[in-house]
């Protein structure tokens, strides 16, 4: 089907019904239960989950296939919601014109870095694009936020004001980014089942689409003989430049495809919460989105999408755990018994999500170098037994080997 | 930034304010409550969104300390605090309008998109009515711009750019925190009484939307005492090292240096200054000095020694001696065994006026809420008497001007009162320029209904 | 010509920072071959060694004075360090004075130590893999450090001064015979570069002049060569991850007092470290000093007034710019060797 082969097809067709029914999926406790904690169902997480899973999926193209390690992606989609919160300015609340633009601005701007920074490889194409990153982060938050031009609105955010033109807005259109009408923040079903509740929204689903297509775009890439021509890149470059090739025509358009996804990225953000940040710039959020690819699987189809799924739930669910709710989950102990558990647990819940993640991360690194994919695909292995004795699961062809990477 | 009168979306604003949940195809929405989030059983939830991670934590633990002490207060748990010396007595220890108060916390990580996400967590996944902190005016502007879009009130924490109710006023929002312009109009007069009124400044300024507005404010107030503003020169918001900044300064003919910093900025700057040993010298046969004009408990805490002497202003300190903060200080000093830091009490008296205005209102309805607010007119918090003024939401009080002690006794005694600028000392037009102009307007209120 | 000498003065203890760090990210990079990307971290552990150290030394006992009040009007409990009391209140202060460079004492050992059982306990694990995994096991790890730091010391940033007699600054202008308070230096940072420059010194001369650093080195240009005359290079590069982690930490503890310790300030040095080692070439150890005190002047430089109007925002991006522009121009960094992290 769409030109993949079964296998494929199999797994588009499950991250598509994963991320259709995700309003379900996300929800498993009831509202008033005291696991309704972990629930993750609601708009804004899962907008967040799609659009970093986007922006994971586009990293991994550059990463899992070529090996090069960008630190500076999250320029792209930093430029990307700037551009779409121009056009908002500019033009109208609609999406439609401040996605394309934010994926056409963040495409120039990767071709401008990528043509330089891909001069070098290893570590140094690594801190060339930090350096390039680090820049924009700088100029955005302050210079270029300056009363004479005003282009990021720096530490506030670039956000809409009612002065601006918006010359395509008339009566009768939201006043919050929409889509020909229909509000983005807006929730077009809120069925209520017994105890459970669920909410579906109409800027998820634009994310959930979009995030469908562009899975299915990074499948084909996996499998066409570009995709392959970038995973020669990585395994052996030299030998790839003795048969008369040249490898940064290619690295260059896997560079600006995966500024392209970030640029998609930063533009779907700003649609759904029109105000662009800097920090969105900055070098740690780049290097949130290396740990999201890794943690989840380098190379992976599915990897990267898992592993911005992770971090993103950690950041938003992990971080609300205070000891208030620790108490509630321990009352049912002694007194004693309780406020030792609430203090063991302490360091790492609520303020300490950072250091959970951290030993987390640690653990998938060292035991688990193919991510949360390769822990799935040993779990599988564990069930099948030796009924089947096949090197890998589902996905063991882009198995991130250790084999050298291009930062050697 | 397009700087047009023609107001077509002003029009739109009033026409059809409820915009937002109008072209959506009704047919599906299931949703029956008047306004967002409203309250049905016999809880009522409010988010206090601080930082809790990153270089504000310790500000935000301090936040987060103070709301649940005022939770506390507010269902009749404890000795009651600032309700027992709140003019408003519309409050009675049993929740609001006979639902108890319950909170959720999140994280700001002193990111606008991070806050953002927190808050919009908070308000469509645990349904809460208001969100109350954070510590820097980036994270403020932001969260208040969602509280508006959302329907719901928000209250500032700790923020301290004029564009929290200047340029970016809400109408959902409200600011008990001071500003910079009110910290340069109490600054001004008192530094001119203790250094003179000609004295040459050299500004070193925070190079991001807060720093600059402060600079400004502090440069129009001293200039207006007869100083001379020699220079101000912007530092990146990620310097550690200010030798660079710091080094020229007493070559340039300065003779006082003002440091339009906060945080570690203000930690490092301070330091490294008197490590240069700015104030032990002489130029135009004047003492040098150090001003910063905007001082917190934790910021004085970790420039140790180097904030002797040092002159700056606060919106509120434990050492004031009304009854209102002693009240605080008593319930908040017994529980936590340290006083409670200006942020503290902002973020304290602020669920505390939000309660009370629900109970007034006798409605959950934001709108009736902001409402209550508008100028409304209180006391017995700190601060004497204090207005909530409708055209801006932006609370008049006190002042205070606080100095490095020489002598500290303890470890909570690092600032000294110095003077209380009465308010109508740091009182200004809400069209004034420094705050928007005649263009800044406050919207009108969203419901989200 | 003043203010030039001054960005020049600035620029050489910014940069000695700077150098220290790098010099022991290169020293891990040329014996180990790994990117410690918690290399930052063992600088902000540094400086919490010198937090440490201050506390223990001024630990102390509360006695009632019933003539002061606390804050709630209680009886105020007076502190006085353990250390007053037992040496009197002269000595007893001043120890507590010098904790800054008593802690050099104390953090070499916990250093060495530190470095001695990253290497055995975790990086050890991570030769074989790509240097991607190293960075980023290394990148959790810092993570985790600073955290843990955070949690016994909180977020805010804690003063740790330096002692009273080298407290404020020389005049050195004079010294030049230039005007008066035409360059103002502080006498701790003078401390720092030439304490700097010390062990920058040390490290060369431990390299070149002893048995063991004569080892090493043919083990940093061939290591399986060294390996198979039946010498045990991998412990003796076990010793120099110990020795790296010891360099970091120390320009930590001297560092303290100019930059009150907080526990994400390993962060803010590691990218402009990184850049630096690149900058001077991985690998390469008098790159990383020179590349250190290259982009500590020209930092300084170009945060000066004239700068900053000619080009507004130049001193956001001076380093990065730098880094790009030898990057383009030399491949390999100012003094790399062909070879090294590439593929």
């Amino acid at each position: 089907m769409f030109g993949l082969d079964s296998k494929d097809t199999k797994l588009l067709i499950v991250v598509a019904l994963l991320v259709i029914l995700a309003p379900f999926i996300l929800n498993p406790f009831p509202t008033d239960s005291a696991l309704a904690q972990f629930n993750a169902g609601y708009p804004d997480l899962m907008q967040r989950f799609v659009i970093f899973g986007i922006f994971a999926i586009g990293f991994n193209i550059l990463f899992g296939l070529t090996g090069y390690l960008s630190f500076g992606h999250a320029a792209f989609l930093g430029v990307g919601s700037y551009a779409a919160v121009w056009m908002f300015k500019l033009l109208s609340y609609n999406v439609i014109p401040a996605i394309a633009l934010s994926v056409i601005v963040a495409a120039l701007f990767s071709v401008l870095i990528g043509y330089i920074s891909l001069r070098r490889s290893g570590i140094y194409f690594s801190i060339l694009t930090l350096a390039f990153a680090q820049m924009s982060f700088a100029l955005a938050y302050s210079v270029l936020s300056n009363p004479k031009f005003n282009l990021t609105n720096g530490e506030t955010g670039l956000q809409v004001y009612p002065g601006d033109p918006q010359v395509l807005h008339h009566e009768g259109l939201p006043d919050v980014p929409h889509l020909f009408g229909i509000a983005m923040r807006d929730n077009f079903w809120e069925p209520v089942f017994g105890g459970w509740s669920f909410t579906f929204n109409n800027g998820y689903y634009l994310c959930a689409v979009l995030l469908i297509a562009v899975f299915y775009l990074s499948i084909r890439i996996f499998r066409s003989p570009f995709g392959m021509m970038l995973r020669a890149v990585k395994s052996n470059q030299q030998r790839m430049n003795y048969t008369g090739l040249n490898a940064r025509p290619y690295t260059l358009a896997a560079f600006v495809i995966s500024g392209m996804y970030a640029g998609l990225a930063g533009g779907l953000l700003a649609a759904m919460d029109p105000l662009a940040g800097a920090e969105r710039m900055q070098w740690t959020a780049s290097g949130e989105v290396v740990l999201m690819t890794i943690l989840g699987g380098a190379g992976t189809l599915i990897g990267p999408v898992l592993g911005a799924g992770f971090i993103k739930y950690f950041e938003n669910i992990f971080s609300k755990i205070n000891d208030n709710v620790l108490h509630q989950w321990f009352s049912f102990m002694p007194d004693g018994m309780e406020d030792f558990m609430v203090f063991v647990l302490h360091p790492f819940i609520g303020k300490g999500w950072h250091l959970t993640l951290g030993l987390l991360f640690m653990l998938v690194v060292i035991f688990l170098p193919g991510g949360l994919v390769e822990g799935g695909q040993r779990i599988a292995a564990l069930f099948r037994g030796g009924r089947k004795k096949r090197g890998g699961a589902e996905d063991g062809e882009h198995h991130p080997k250790p084999s050298p990477h291009v930062a050697e | 930034m397009s700087k047009s009168n023609f107001t077509r979306r002003g029009v739109l604003r009033t026409g059809a304010v409820a915009g937002a949940g109008v072209a959506l195809p009704t047919i599906f929405t299931s949703r029956a409550s008047a306004f967002t989030n409203e309250p049905t059983g016999s809880t009522v939830k409010v988010g206090f969104n601080v930082p809790q991670t990153g270089p504000y934590a310790d500000e935000g633990m301090d936040e987060l300390r103070a709301q649940e002490l005022a939770v506390q207060h507010i269902n009749g748990e404890g000795d009651g605090g600032m309700l027992n010396t709140f003019s408003s007595k519309a409050l009675d220890g049993t929740g609001i309008l006979g639902k108890k108060l319950e909170f959720v916390t999140g994280d700001t990580q002193t990111k606008s998109d991070a806050a953002r996400a927190s808050a919009k967590s908070m308000i469509e996944k645990d349904g809460v009515l208001m969100i109350n902190g954070g510590s820097s005016s980036g994270v403020a502007v932001a969260v208040q711009g969602l509280c508006q879009e959302a329907g719901i009130v928000f209250m500032a924490g700790l923020t301290h750019s004029n564009d929290t109710t200047g340029k970016d006023r809400k109408a959902n929002g409200f600011r008990h925190f001071f500003n910079a312009y009110m910290s340069a109009a109490a600054l001004a007069p008192v530094l001119a009484k203790a250094y003179g009124k000609d004295r040459r400044a050299y500004h070193l300024t925070a190079d991001y939307t807060w720093g600059w507005t402060q600079q400004e404010s502090v440069q129009a107030a001293t200039e207006a005492m007869g100083w001379e503003t020699v220079n101000n020169v912007l530092t990146p918001l990620a310097s550690t090292d200010f030798s660079s900044y710091i080094a020229p300064v007493l070559n340039s003919g300065a003779d006082v240096l003002v440091l339009n910093h906060y945080g570690g900025n203000m930690v490092n700057s301070l330091t490294q200054a008197v490590q240069f040993g700015l104030r032990d010298k002489q130029v135009n046969g004047k003492n040098f000095e150090i001003v910063v004009p905007l001082y917190s408990e934790l910021m004085a805490e970790g420039a140790g020694e180097s904030v002797r002497g040092v002159y700056g202003s606060m919106n509120w300190n434990w050492q004031l001696t009304d009854a209102g903060t002693q009240a605080l200080v008593k319930s908040f000093g017994e529980k936590y065994g340290r006083p409670p830091s200006g942020s503290a009490q902002t973020c304290y008296v602020q669920t505390l006026l939000y309660a009370d205005a629900v109970a007034r209102a006798g409605s959950f309805n934001p709108c009736a809420v902001v409402e209550a607010l508008e100028g409304f007119e209180f006391d017995g918090m700190g601060n004497g008497p204090t207005l909530y003024r409708a055209e801006d939401h932006q609370c008049f009080k006190d002042v205070l001007v606080m100095k490095g002690k020489e002598t500290p006794t303890n470890q909570f005694d690092l600032l000294e009162l110095v003077e209380i600028t009465p308010r109508n000392q740091v009182e200004y037009p809400p069209n004034h320029p420094m705050f928007g102009g005649d263009e800044a307007s406050l919207g009108s209120c969203n419901d989200g209904a | 010509m003043d203010a030039f000498l001054l960005q020049i003065l600035n620029g050489l203890d910014k940069g000695s920072a700077y150098a220290l760090i790098a010099l022991g990210l290169t020293l891990i990079f040329g014996t180990l071959g790994v990117v410690n990307f918690a290399h930052g971290a063992l600088f902000m552990i540094g400086a919490f060694c010198a937090v440490t150290v201050q506390r223990i030394l001024s630990l102390s006992y509360l006695t009632e004075d019933p003539t002061q009040k606390d804050f709630l009007g209680r009886p105020l409990q007076v502190a006085t360090p353990y250390v007053e009391s037992w040496f009197g209140t002269d000595i007893g202060s001043a120890i507590i004075s010098w904790s800054v460079p008593l802690a050099i004492l104390f953090t070499i050992p916990i250093m060495l130590a530190f470095g001695y059982a990253m290497e055995r306990g975790l990086i050890k694990y991570f030769y074989k893999r790509p240097h991607a995994d190293q960075i980023l096991v290394t990148f959790g790890l810092a993570i985790v450090l600073q955290e843990i730091i955070k949690l016994f010391f909180g977020a805010n940033p804690i003063q740790t001064p330096e002692p009273d007699a080298l407290r404020g600054s020389l005049d050195i202008g004079i010294l030049l015979g230039l005007d008066a308070n035409a360059i103002i230096y502080p006498i701790w940072r003078l401390v720092y570069f030439f304490f700097s420059v010390a062990i920058i010194g040390g490290i060369f001369a431990f390299l070149q002049f002893t048995t063991f650093g004569m080892v090493v080195r043919a083990g940093m240009a061939d290591r399986e060569t060294v390996g198979l005359l039946g010498i045990n290079i991998d412990r003796r590069f076990t010793i120099m991850f110990g020795i790296a982690a010891a360099v970091a930490g120390l320009a930590g503890v001297m560092y303290a007092p100019i930059n009150s310790p907080n526990y994400h300030m390993g962060m803010d040095f590691l990218v402009l470290s990184f850049v630096v080692v690149v900058v001077g070439g991985m690998g390469s150890l008098p790159g990383a000093v020179l590349a250190g005190f290259l982009l500590g002047i020209l930092e300084s430089f170009a945060s000066t007034t004239w700068a900053t109007t000619t080009i507004p925002g130049i001193n956001q991006i001076v380093i990065y710019l730098v880094a790009i522009i030898i990057l383009l121009t030399r491949p390999r960094g100012l003094m790399g060797r062909k070879g090294v992290m590439e593929d």
